[in-house]
């Protein structure tokens, strides 16, 4: 077995606005430490963010006919960020009907996730 | 004319004066008056759809629209009086519970006559000529909220190639809103020597979709007569005066201009209310009251804050204290001691304090360090920081008993280096 190089990841923590510092050590796909973390939602995005960085989506879905011509959404969970830009062209090509609720599911499942996109915001008829 | 009375008048239904008009009510006032210039309630929070409001407020990650859901859901259940599409043009100081506020509405002039009010106004953005940027002024400079307002509520791209100036929050999560929807965002531009908005911004918003940011960069002038063609960017020296020889094109055709936001107070200040220079703002006692009696400021009219959740926190200490005010017939004419700025404090909220009460103070830093103390000597508080920076907020508590011992007409808030004492 060939000696794999240990790796040191730096990067800010998106949890919360606070914003720590955090700094991974790997070697291959193995974490050997975790440091600079604050809570365990910390730690757990550290990992998360090695292994398979994931990210919330939002965006807005066009609504023909009501009293804004557009609903907010977002994914109801984070979603892979390589799947990023994909989900949000999807989106692009939809067009709603009023009356939409907040939370109200538009998309079962953006682009093989297994995450369904919500409403973020009412719109009404107009 | 139409007449309307008020125990507590709150003006802005964003997150702070929804805040306070709920609280308002659950703390018995009978007549509350909530007044809004726009159509749809809850101030900037509708257009902001990405999350990260609420963490402390609700103690739950929502959207802006969501939020603002929450609290206008709570206003309306609790029976406030909702005035929209109504803009307030004068404040008229009468007598010490009678204030009146004269509107322009959908019903004509309004003249509110009330014992208490909030100024719950917000903020307006910078806009390119306060910057300096010259030029000509082709189609395609947009401030980051206007791009916002197109895109998130009215779904309009402004433009395909983005040049951003000013790297506080707002700025960057305009550019990760158009990397999202397709544009090339070409860079943010910032002139000071560090980001302006959150690191966890930075990460997100920036490093996630390789966007370039230039530190100590200032956009000069825009190209273009029709259409923005490209901005031309220079790089400044210590004293932000651009290096002769460093200037270069960045071709693009928008400039989306975020460069800070400042308090709406005018009428405040026509008023005759006393102006702090360091927050743009008026004045204001541990009661968030101005040197009006019976005028309270919160949310970004009283200080620009990084999280809708102080604004809401604010809001909510607003109504307090009007409530306070109206039960009471005002606070106790007591001497108030003045908040005075120490090393490297660049603004501090509130100004004065009766030391009669725990206080919240918020303020921000002129410089960023690290592994400081904030201290305030004259009543021994002394707080170990890891870092502080301008973009966040030094948000902390003193407690009445810390008070007690207090002796001079002041205290003195500073970030000192911890290796000095």
């Amino acid at each position: 077995m060939g000696e794999e190089k240990e790796e040191t990841l730096k990067f800010t923590c998106i949890v919360c606005p606070i914003g720590c510092e955090l700094i991974v050590k790997k070697v291959g796909a193995k974490i050997i430490d975790i440091k600079g973390y604050k809570c365990p939602k910390g730690k757990e995005y550290a990992i998360q963010e090695v292994t398979n960085p994931q990210r919330i989506l939002m965006t807005v879905v066009k609504v023909k006919g009501g009293s804004l011509p557009t609903v907010s959404v977002k994914t109801a969970k984070p979603i892979p960020k390589a799947k990023l830009l994909e989900a949000v062209k999807y989106l692009s090509k939809l067009e709603l009907k009023p009356p939409i609720k907040i939370g109200d599911v538009i998309v079962d499942d953006i682009v093989g996730t297994g995450v369904p996109i919500v409403a973020t915001r009412n719109v009404n008829g107009e | 004319m139409k007449k309307i009375y008020a125990d507590v008048l709150v003006l802005g239904a964003g997150a702070a004066g929804l805040a306070a008009a709920a609280k308002a009510k659950e703390f018995g006032a009978e007549h509350v008056v909530l007044l809004d210039e726009k159509e749809e309630l809850g101030g900037v929070l509708p257009q902001c759809i990405h999350p990260g409001f609420g963490l402390h407020y609700y103690r739950e990650d929502l959207t802006g629209p969501e939020f603002a859901f929450r609290l206008y859901e709570k206003v309306r259940n609790l029976g406030v009086e909702v005035h929209n599409q109504a803009y307030a043009i004068e404040l008229i100081p009468r007598k010490y519970d009678e204030k009146i506020v004269r509107a322009s509405s959908p019903e004509g002039l309004l003249d509110i006559h009330a014992k208490t009010v909030i100024f719950a106004t917000g903020a307006r953005e910078r806009q390119r000529h306060e910057i300096g940027i010259i030029g000509y002024r082709p189609i395609g400079v947009y401030t980051a909220g206007q791009a916002q307002t197109m895109m998130d509520l009215y779904g309009m791209m402004p433009g395909k190639e983005i040049v951003i100036v000013g790297s506080g929050d707002v700025g960057l999560i305009m550019a990760r809103r158009f990397a999202l929807q397709g544009a090339h965002v070409k860079a943010v531009i910032e002139i000071l020597p560090y980001p302006g908005g959150l690191t966890r911004n930075i990460q997100q918003c920036l490093i996630d979709f390789g966007i370039p940011l230039y530190l100590s960069h200032k956009v000069i002038s825009v190209n273009g007569t029709k259409r923005v063609e490209g901005v031309i960017v220079g790089k400044v020296d210590e004293k932000l005066n651009t290096i002769p020889g460093s200037e270069f094109e960045i071709k693009c055709d928008t400039l989306i201009v975020s460069a800070g936001l400042l308090p709406r107070v005018e009428l405040l200040m026509r008023a005759g209310a006393f102006m702090d220079p360091a927050t743009k703002s008026a004045v204001v006692n541990e009661y968030l009251e101005t040197t009006i009696p019976g005028v309270f400021l919160a949310g970004n009219a009283l200080v620009i804050n990084d999280l809708v959740d102080y604004a809401a926190e604010q809001g909510e200490a607003a109504a307090t204290s009007a409530i306070k005010f109206i039960q009471e017939g005002g606070f106790p004419s007591c001497v108030q001691k003045s908040v005075v700025k120490g090393r490297n404090v660049r603004l501090i909220v509130p100004q004065l304090i009766t030391g009669e009460n725990d206080v919240f103070f918020y303020g921000r830093v002129s410089q960023p360090e690290e592994d400081v103390y904030l201290k305030v000597p004259e009543v021994g508080m002394k707080l170990r920081m890891l870092r502080v920076k301008p973009p966040e907020m030094l948000r902390f508590k003193i407690r009445k008993k810390q008070f007690e011992n207090l002796e001079e007409d002041k205290i003195t808030i500073s970030v000192e280096p911890r290796s000095e004492g």
